[in-house]
Order: C-alpha cells, then sequence, then structure tokens
C-alpha cells in the first residue's frame, strides 16, 4: 500500500528538525510519536517539524502534537510547527489548537 | 421514495485500512462532483469516523469488522460508518439516530478528543446512534447552485 509516512530527522546543536513525507492518520500517527516524542524530552531542545509534504492529517496527528507540547512544557522545550499546507493548517484553527501550538506561518509555501 | 444509489463496504477494524476507505470516499465524491475542498473535509471525517471504530474495536478486543455505507442522492452524500460487522438498513437507521451533542472541550487538551468534533465541523449533518455499537451517519449537501465556479460553465444564448 502507497499509503505511507516517512520521517527524517536533522539533529545539530540543540535543535531537532523532523522532515515528515506522507499522510498522518491512525495508522501512522504512532511513527510520528515515535520519533517526536523523544526529541521533546530534551532540556532547552528546539524542535521544528517541516509539514511541507504532508497532504493530509487527521485528529491522530492532532493529538501527537498535544502530547509533544505537553511533553515540551514538562521539559522545558519548544515546538515550532512550519510549512504547514493549508488543508493541514485549516484543522490546527477549527479545534482552535493554532492558539497552543507554534505554528511558524511566515514560511508557509516557501521552499 | 427519493433515489439513490448505495454502496457498502465492509473492513477490518484496523489502522491499515482507514487510508484505503479515504481512497474509496475520494472516488465517489469526485464522481458526484464535489469541490476539491469538499473532497478533503468528507476524506477528514470518514477518517475520523473509521479511526474511532477501530479504536473502539480494540478496546473491545475483538478483531472485527467495520461497516461503511455510502448513499449517493442527486443533493448529497450519505456515510453511515458502523462498528459492527453487520449490515444495516439505511432507513432503519436514519429512524434511530438523534442529533448530536457537542461536550467535548478544547481547553482540556484531550489527546483523541477532537475525532468527533471535527467530523462534526466538516460535515453538514452528523447523528450517533450507540447501543449495538456505535453507528455514525454524517450527511454532505452538494453545492446548490448548477453553475459551476468555472465561467465556461455558463451556457448563454448567444
Amino acid at each position: 500500500m502507497n499509503i505511507n509516512l516517512s520521517i527524517d530527522v536533522i539533529e545539530k546543536d540543540n535543535q531537532t528538525e523532523l522532515i515528515v513525507t506522507g499522510e498522518i492518520d491512525a495508522f501512522t500517527a504512532p511513527l510520528l510519536k515515535e520519533k517526536l516524542l523523544p526529541a521533546t524530552a530534551k532540556e532547552s531542545e528546539k524542535i521544528i517539524v517541516n509539514l511541507q509534504d504532508v497532504a493530509y492529517m487527521d485528529s491522530t496527528g492532532l493529538g501527537v502534537f498535544i502530547s509533544a507540547l505537553k511533553s515540551t512544557k514538562e521539559h522545558g522545550s519548544t515546538l515550532t510547527l512550519v510549512n504547514l499546507q493549508e488543508r493541514v493548517h485549516r484543522l490546527f484553527k477549527i479545534t482552535s489548537l493554532d492558539s497552543i501550538i507554534a505554528i511558524d506561518t511566515t514560511v508557509r509555501g516557501g521552499e | 421514495m427519493e433515489h439513490f444509489d448505495f454502496i457498502e463496504m465492509k473492513l477490518p477494524a484496523k489502522p491499515e485500512y482507514v487510508g484505503v476507505i479515504r481512497l474509496s470516499v475520494s472516488g465517489i465524491a469526485n464522481r458526484m462532483g464535489f469541490t476539491y475542498e469538499d473532497i478533503e473535509d468528507l476524506k477528514v471525517a470518514i477518517s475520523e469516523a473509521m479511526t474511532n471504530a477501530t479504536t473502539h474495536a480494540y478496546e473491545e478486543n475483538e478483531g472485527g469488522e467495520v461497516t461503511i455505507g455510502f448513499g449517493v442522492y442527486a443533493d448529497r452524500l450519505e456515510v453511515m460508518v458502523a462498528d459492527h460487522g453487520g449490515s444495516f438498513n439505511l432507513s432503519d437507521v436514519k429512524k434511530q439516530t438523534g442529533p448530536y451533542q457537542q461536550s467535548e472541550s478544547i481547553e482540556n487538551l484531550r489527546e483523541g478528543g477532537f475525532g468527533l468534533f471535527l467530523i462534526d465541523a466538516l460535515m453538514d449533518k452528523v447523528e450517533i446512534k450507540s447501543g449495538y455499537g456505535v453507528i455514525v451517519l454524517m450527511t454532505k449537501n452538494l453545492p446548490t447552485n448548477e453553475v459551476g465556479l468555472d465561467d465556461d460553465q455558463i451556457s448563454t444564448t448567444q
């Protein structure tokens, strides 16, 4: 089945960038959680999740980012989502989660 | 009685099939003439219902099936998602369903609390029946204007 998710993790200094490609749903969300949560558990770590190549996401993805946000509060790290496609960004707006999760819209759609 | 086509699918109650049902609804909605935006809304709403059904099946520790029914009408698409494997009768289900009461609070920050919220936000009408399993019945209306947004679809008498 060609419905999948791949995640590249780039670590440097106190920054971890996750480059996410594919679809985030009930099947693939556990993989995102597995890659994202350990980074949030590092004190002072700056985590950037690049969602440029995520064409589909549902509430299972929102759940992962809520878990990650909770973990950053616990460990003193930060989480920022960048390059969201309009459809994905819309879910954060509908649920009002964009008011508590940092979303950098200035680079949305940029390369 | 209002005419409609009915499509029924049964899938294992497993998360790996959520993407399959997403492709199915995309194909049906595209055939009906829904816009790109509406198709994306439908994909999320149906995925949420299927995810709920697979979670429910997992919690009940039964390897069951999810039954999905598509009612294709001239002016709307009705989708039913039932988390017990049995077939269902469209009119019987509709008689038993009531309006969905939104009671989830966003402030609670619950990791799994947004599924029904999104279904409600993205569909035009949502009804939920629980009892023998859970049945979600949701409706998306086709745009009422017959003239599309593209200028070249307007017919003229010139």
